[in-house]
């Protein structure tokens, strides 16, 4: 049935993506370029020695980062991800997550300093972010798709997307739970806001920033199974396939895969959060 | 206690640290308009919808090495006056000079300067950096200030010193009582060696013991590195034990400044009279402050007769002797000048008794009540360059104490205990004697 009136918006967005192709079409490539040159390192890194050898390299950083017991769990965790012939497609995935939540982090951590600087530019940047993470995950592939052509890229760029939020969020409400006292303090001794931001808010805000760097991997992680669709391959490109085949066999393999490195991640990122000397004591 | 003769002490340096005129602090959405109708005679609980008028009209010098104590209960504007001192908050209106330069109207460059160097401040809630150690949060203003690390580490581990934490700069924070976290704060303002330092309510989180002891310490401290000091307080009794001089606030503005004497003896409005009705008064009050102008005064040189007279007039059986410079020499009795009178003599010096010791108008009056019950006669109150200012009667004491007005402001020199020689025996005997001096 034909509505009453008809808003054009999808129209507008394949002509604003058109012009954005054709006069940005330089800058993507750019972008492109970097993004499969950074992944293609990451993924040798992981891929090229023997499983054995990354695996004891990551359950040495789970240990280090949290206890013992996280080590060995995470050896056992990814001595299974080899069990179930998932070791290649995790280390994609693993590579790709990194990748993202690296660029994400990059950029959501100064945008949100920026908000919790100025009540105005929280006030635009909020509707953004529920915009973006509102917006169903797999709308962002296609334009992706369009603009960095078919590969990991779209899955990493619209990976990025996704999971912006949180780590806008997070910095933001870190930055401004900071004791006001305590920054009182940093002007009341003259320092300059760039270092009031280095040596006071930053490091106080640290544990909320941290959950939110964490929360950026989780999403990252979930999105890399959507990315499959989109040639991203790795884990994602299993549950993809074995949806289309109707393999239930394949799809779990890939999915428990998925699983053990969300809670490896998980793990590893949130004792990051809870560091040590950086909350020693609590100033009332 | 505190120190009264500071005044006296320092004239060539009674310089003025930071100064403050017409000063004005409105949040809210329409500042101005609040201030125009504030002038024009409306009161802030009118203009709330505006506004809140946080500060209104404040003015006041805050002399060099000056403790300058702000009263007033919570909500009065205390905070927010202490932070347009240093720029924390700007004026709505005013100016606020500090060091000559009015920092609402420098540069934010020359503003971390003056803060760098010359007002440094210390919190209520501590306000120290969590994650650093007490040693390098001590440091912090000198580090903020560029100076190299082991240089700054090593003043900083003196300063604690200073302040009684020898040995604790590698603890955190956190692992220090309140009253050692303050200390800490207070090492770290020192350790700016800025000569203007801001208190505010910086020992309210304290137990009373603990905050007693850093009253006391904190007057020492003033006394040794001469600081001049901006102390905010809700509390009565710190202020008027810390304060040289006292400001009390009350809705935003400033209703009455004056030494704590003042401010207990001649409150300014019933308002501040009700606040200082339950303070400590013996801690406060000095006998400088209570003390009645000497009435039965008699001059040296004026000899027996004059002394006499003087006495009968006033109906009194004592008088303080003085010379002509007013320095305090000592009593002399009715009984004994009228012998000399009866005797012809002249020589009023013979029967000058010095048996009372003269009290200084710094001493507290918690330290007087002793002397003042054992006395027979007024105590004579007598300035460090010995010169006779005033008189300590009992019932001045007691008056003082129970806040109720002493006298109409003049004062026999002698209490009704020892009567007087009836004044016919004194007139006669001063007919008899007519032809001497
Ligand atoms: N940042 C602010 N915004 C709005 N109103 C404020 C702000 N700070 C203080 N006020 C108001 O100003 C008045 C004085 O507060 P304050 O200076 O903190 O008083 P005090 O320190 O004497 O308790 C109060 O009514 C308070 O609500
Ligand atoms: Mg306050």
């Amino acid at each position: 049935m034909e509505p009453m009136f008809r808003i054009p918006l999808g129209d507008w967005v394949e002509i604003g993506l058109d012009w954005l192709t054709t006069t940005l079409d330089a800058v993507f490539d750019f972008i492109r370029a970097i993004l499969v040159g950074a992944y293609d390192g990451i993924e040798w890194l992981f891929s090229a020695p023997p499983y054995w050898v990354v695996i004891v390299v990551f359950a040495a950083i789970a240990w280090w980062a949290s206890g013992w017991k996280l080590g060995v769990g995470t050896a056992f965790g990814f001595a299974v991800i080899v069990g179930v012939n998932q070791w290649e497609n995790a280390m994609n995935s693993l590579a790709l997550v990194l990748i993202a939540t690296v660029v994400t982090v990059v950029i959501s951590i100064p945008l949100g300093i920026w908000a919790a600087s100025s009540n105005r530019a929280s006030a635009i940047i909020k509707p953004i972010l529920d915009f973006m993470q509102t917006m169903p995950a797999m709308v962002y592939l296609i334009p992706a798709l369009v603009m960095f052509r078919v590969g990991v890229v779209p899955g990493i760029v619209a990976t990025i997307i996704f999971s912006m939020a949180p780590g806008v969020r997070f910095t933001e409400l870190g930055i401004r739970g900071v004791d006001q006292e305590v920054v009182e303090a940093g002007h009341a001794f003259g320092s300059s806001p760039a270092r009031i931001l280095r040596q006071i808010q930053l490091p106080l805000a640290r544990p909320t920033i941290m959950a939110g760097v964490n929360q950026v991997i989780m999403l990252s992680l979930s999105m890399v199974v959507i990315a499959g669709m989109v040639g991203a391959g790795g884990l994602g490109g299993d549950v993809v396939a074995s949806l289309s085949r109707i393999d239930a066999g394949l799809g779990f393999e890939a999915g428990i895969a998925v699983v053990i490195l969300a809670i490896f991640l998980d793990r590893v990122t949130a004792s990051f959060g809870k560091n040590t000397a950086g909350t020693r004591g609590k100033n009332s | 206690m505190y120190e009264a003769t500071n005044e006296q002490n320092n004239d060539a340096e009674n310089a003025i640290a930071l100064s403050v005129k017409n000063l004005y602090k409105v949040f809210g959405k329409r500042p101005a308009e609040v201030i125009k109708r504030l002038k024009g005679g409306k009161k802030r609980d009118e203009l709330t919808a505006l506004g809140t008028a946080a500060v209104i009209d404040a003015s006041f010098e805050v002399k060099k090495g000056e403790i300058f104590v702000v009263m007033g209960l919570s909500g009065s504007g205390k905070s927010t006056l202490i932070r347009t001192l240093n720029g924390l908050w700007s004026p709505t209106e005013g100016s606020v000079v500090v060091g000559g330069s009015d920092i609402s109207k420098v540069s934010d460059k020359e503003l971390r300067r003056v803060r760098q160097q010359k007002i440094s401040m210390v919190f209520q809630h501590f306000a120290l950096m969590p994650h650093r150690t007490v040693l390098e949060n001590a440091a912090y203003a000198l580090e903020v200030q560029g100076v190299a690390k082991p240089e700054r580490l090593a003043r900083a581990e003196k300063i604690l010193s200073l302040v009684g934490l020898e040995g604790w700069g590698e603890k955190y924070p956190g692992e220090l009582s309140g009253g050692m976290q303050q200390r800490v704060g207070l090492a770290r303002a020192l350790c700016a060696e800025t000569d203007i330092l801001l208190m505010d309510e910086a020992f309210s989180a304290l137990d009373p013991l603990i905050r007693r002891e850093m009253q006391e310490q904190l007057v020492l401290l003033q006394s040794e590195l001469d600081k001049t000091i901006i102390f905010i307080t809700h509390d009565l009794n710190e202020a008027m034990f810390l304060g040289d001089r006292i400001a009390v606030m009350r809705d935003g503005e400033i209703v009455q400044i004056g030494t704590p004497d003042e401010i207990l003896t001649h409150p300014a409005n019933d308002y501040v009279a009700q606040f200082v009705q339950d303070v400590d008064r013996t801690r406060v009050l000095t006998a400088g402050g209570v003390m009645e102008p000497p009435l039965a005064v008699v001059n040296l040189s004026g000899g027996p007769r004059n002394a006499l007279r003087t006495m009968r007039d006033l109906q009194v059986s004592a008088a303080f002797v003085v010379d002509r410079r007013r320095n305090y020499l000592g009593i002399v009795r009715d009984r004994d000048v009228m012998k000399q009178v009866e005797a012809h003599s002249s020589d009023l010096g013979a029967v000058v008794r010095v048996g009372i010791d003269p009290v200084s108008p710094e001493t507290s009056l918690n330290d007087l009540f002793g002397r003042a019950v054992e006395s027979p006669i007024p105590l004579p109150v007598v300035d460090d360059a010995g010169r006779l200012v005033g008189a300590l009667p009992r019932v001045t004491l007691l008056a003082a104490l129970g806040n109720v007005p002493s006298t109409t402001g003049e004062f026999p020199v002698v209490d009704a205990v020892v009567a007087p020689i009836p004044e016919q025996v004194v007139t006669a005997a001063l007919a008899l004697t007519e032809g001497d001096a």
